[in-house]
């Protein structure tokens, strides 16, 4: 295949995200300017100006009129797709990490970092339909025990009715939406041994797969039962995970990650592994990895008609695959 | 003779009442397509009667081919008449930031462990027996390139002249009162290479010596590169007489580095020109002259 490359962001990804009919991509950068791009060609569609900070999340509405992004700057930020145009910014007093909208678009789980006085905490808000009525009021606040731990990604569980929360702390929780009850969370043994990246939910909302860093150079990341929590599967890579994404046409799951920048002239690899690996989600083998980028892989994304993916990295670069006919046919 | 054609299409055709003399003109023969075949042409044939009535044949090439095909819902086709903004509302249409890679990138299949182990293992015995010439491995004594192709066979023959002239040159003052000798009488043989009149010119001599002058040093490879590879890299720009790679015994793998000798310089420069900082298995190669580079 040809991937399309696009370089509109000066500055690492962090995030990317299709929408629901699969003909735009969102994507989110060191830079201050999350971008939408078309999905099938990579022509750039416009920027979100209005960010101060880095932008490491983003999620879209399922009519793809509302986007939401959560910002280094202190402030995640809801603006209209089309436009550009800013709607409303909701102001916390640390960084936010992940954002995400609920089934529905009426709620939105916004994660927030550790910094000086305030820990780190998980908000659930309220998404107005006008964002005229729109208020900055919490609905909910949750707090992990170790509030000095970064929560890298929070997602909402089947039916909003349960919040997924996975970190730095290594600890994947669920809890309960009405409540704020802890329900569930993973023990030391079965667990991750370092920090949790990333998170990616199935398509029907009933497993889920984390990727993260790892102790002994070897990343794990395993797939988990939303609703009861247990360990289902485990792809062992040979680097940190920085990405996963799952396909929703096939089994199969890609992870991207590669080595941390500060890292590269410490250790003996001589050039990171900066492809992402390609895993039969069932059979736990790793069947290919898809080169080319010149840095760390920090997001994927699978389009949502499962046809092609893209990859954002350290070097800035967005990488659109469109898949060959051969890819369907993939047999272990 | 509008009106016979008329006649022609109207009459009703009972086959059984033909004769088996009367030609069927007014019948068309079919019409034929020939598929797209793997460029996308695609002919099609057609017959027609033009206005005077004579039977036309028509042929129709297209090319068919496929764009990456979207099937938008009605919402998503609306989405592509949005109007620029933000960044992007200055730019035109062709903007640079979106491009398709060059390279053709594949979802390339894990190696089995077992096969990279003995792949890496053969290569560096083949090394250690490049000083010896080693007959196990096809080592050709002219390129050096190991287990592709013996000497007699070597595409680079034409080396074989500056080799002999190599080992002659050593008495260089020697080569030139030998050619001044034949011409005073046959007192030593002197061969044909070094006769008066030979067609060598200063460049035969100098072209062992200057070789070692067009080595091309090559930086930060990958750790797969091996010869093979810089030779499918380097020989467009000109015939290239040695290849090595710098290999790291225990492991097996390139140490990163690796020289390239070329023919003639000015191949050696465009290549410098070219690859210096072209992307490689995902690394940006550094290409330079092996020696401080001389004016």
């Amino acid at each position: 295949m040809r991937p399309i490359l696009m370089k509109g962001h000066e500055r690492p990804l962090t995030f990317l995200r299709y929408n629901k009919d699969g003909d735009l991509l969102f994507s989110c950068a060191k830079d201050h300017t999350p971008t939408l791009w078309f999905a099938d060609n990579g022509e750039r569609l416009g920027t979100y100006r209005g960010h101060n900070g880095a932008v490491w999340c983003c999620d879209v509405s399922r009519d793809s009129s509302r986007l939401i992004t959560g910002s280094a700057d202190q402030t995640a930020k809801l603006w209209d797709v089309k436009s550009g145009k800013e709607l409303f910014t909701f102001k916390f007093g640390s960084p936010t990490r992940s954002v995400d909208f609920a089934v529905g678009d009426h709620l939105a789980v916004i994660t927030t970092d550790y910094f000086v006085d305030r820990m780190a905490a998980i908000h659930v808000k309220r998404i107005a339909e006008d964002p005229e009525d729109q208020v900055s009021d919490s609905v909910l606040v949750l707090q992990c025990p170790d509030g000095k731990k970064r929560i890298n990604r929070a997602v909402w569980g089947p039916l909003n009715q349960t919040i997924v929360s996975a970190g730095e702390d290594t600890v994947i929780r669920i809890w309960d939406t009405e409540t704020g009850k802890l329900l569930n969370e993973t023990n030391e043994e079965v667990g991750h041994k370092k920090a949790i990246t990333s998170l990616c939910k199935a398509a029907d909302d009933s497993h889920f797969l984390t990727g993260s860093h790892d102790k002994t150079a070897k990343a794990f990341f395993q797939l988990w039962d939303m609703r009861t929590l247990t360990l289902i599967k485990t792809y062992t890579t040979g680097v940190p995970v920085n990405a996963v994404a799952m396909s929703p046409l096939l089994n199969h799951v890609v992870l991207g990650g590669g080595q941390d920048a500060s890292a590269v002239t410490t250790t003996d690899h001589r050039a990171g592994k900066f492809e992402a690996k390609f895993y039969d989600k069932i059979l736990q083998e790793e069947i290919g990895g898809v080169k080319g980028h010149f840095g760390p892989i920090n997001a994927l994304a699978f389009n949502p008609d499962g046809k092609s993916f893209s990859s954002g990295g350290e070097d800035g670069y967005v990488r659109l695959h469109h898949f060959d006919s051969d890819y369907f046919n993939i047999k272990i | 003779m509008t009106i016979d054609s008329q006649q022609q299409t109207t009459s009703k055709f009972r086959w059984g009442e033909m004769d088996e003399d009367d030609d069927f003109d007014f019948l068309l023969p079919p019409k034929q397509v020939i598929g797209p075949d793997e460029n996308g042409l695609k002919k099609t044939i057609e017959y027609k009667f033009n206005d005077e009535g004579n039977k036309v044949k028509i042929t129709t090439r297209t090319r068919v081919r496929k764009l990456a095909s979207a099937r938008l819902n009605k919402r998503a086709m609306e989405r592509r008449n949005w109007p620029k903004f933000g960044d992007a509302a200055n730019e035109e249409a062709g903007s640079h930031l979106t491009m398709v890679s060059t390279e053709e990138i594949l979802l390339e299949r894990p190696r089995a462990p077992g096969t990279k182990a003995d792949e890496s293992k053969a290569t560096g015995d083949g090394l250690s027996q490049l000083g010896k010439g080693g007959a196990v491995l096809m080592v050709c004594r002219i390129c050096h390139k190991k287990g592709d192709h013996w000497t007699s066979k070597c595409p680079y023959k034409d080396l074989a002249a500056t080799t002999d002239a190599f080992i002659d040159k050593p008495p260089t003052g020697d080569s030139s009162t030998m050619s001044a000798a034949p011409g005073t009488g046959k007192a030593a043989y002197v061969p044909p290479s070094m006769r008066a009149g030979a067609d060598r010119s200063a460049v035969g001599s100098d072209m062992r010596r200057r070789n070692d002058e067009n080595s091309v040093r090559v930086t930060n490879l990958s750790e797969d590169t091996r010869e093979p590879d810089l030779m499918e890299l380097f020989h467009p720009f000109g015939a290239v007489t040695r290849v090595y790679v710098a290999i790291d015994q225990k492991t097996g793998v390139s140490r990163g580095f690796g020289f390239v000798n070329f023919v003639s310089r000015e191949d050696a420069q465009r290549a410098i020109n070219k690859l210096n900082g072209y992307g490689y298995d995902n690394l940006i190669l550094r290409v330079e002259w092996a020696t401080p580079r001389p004016t």
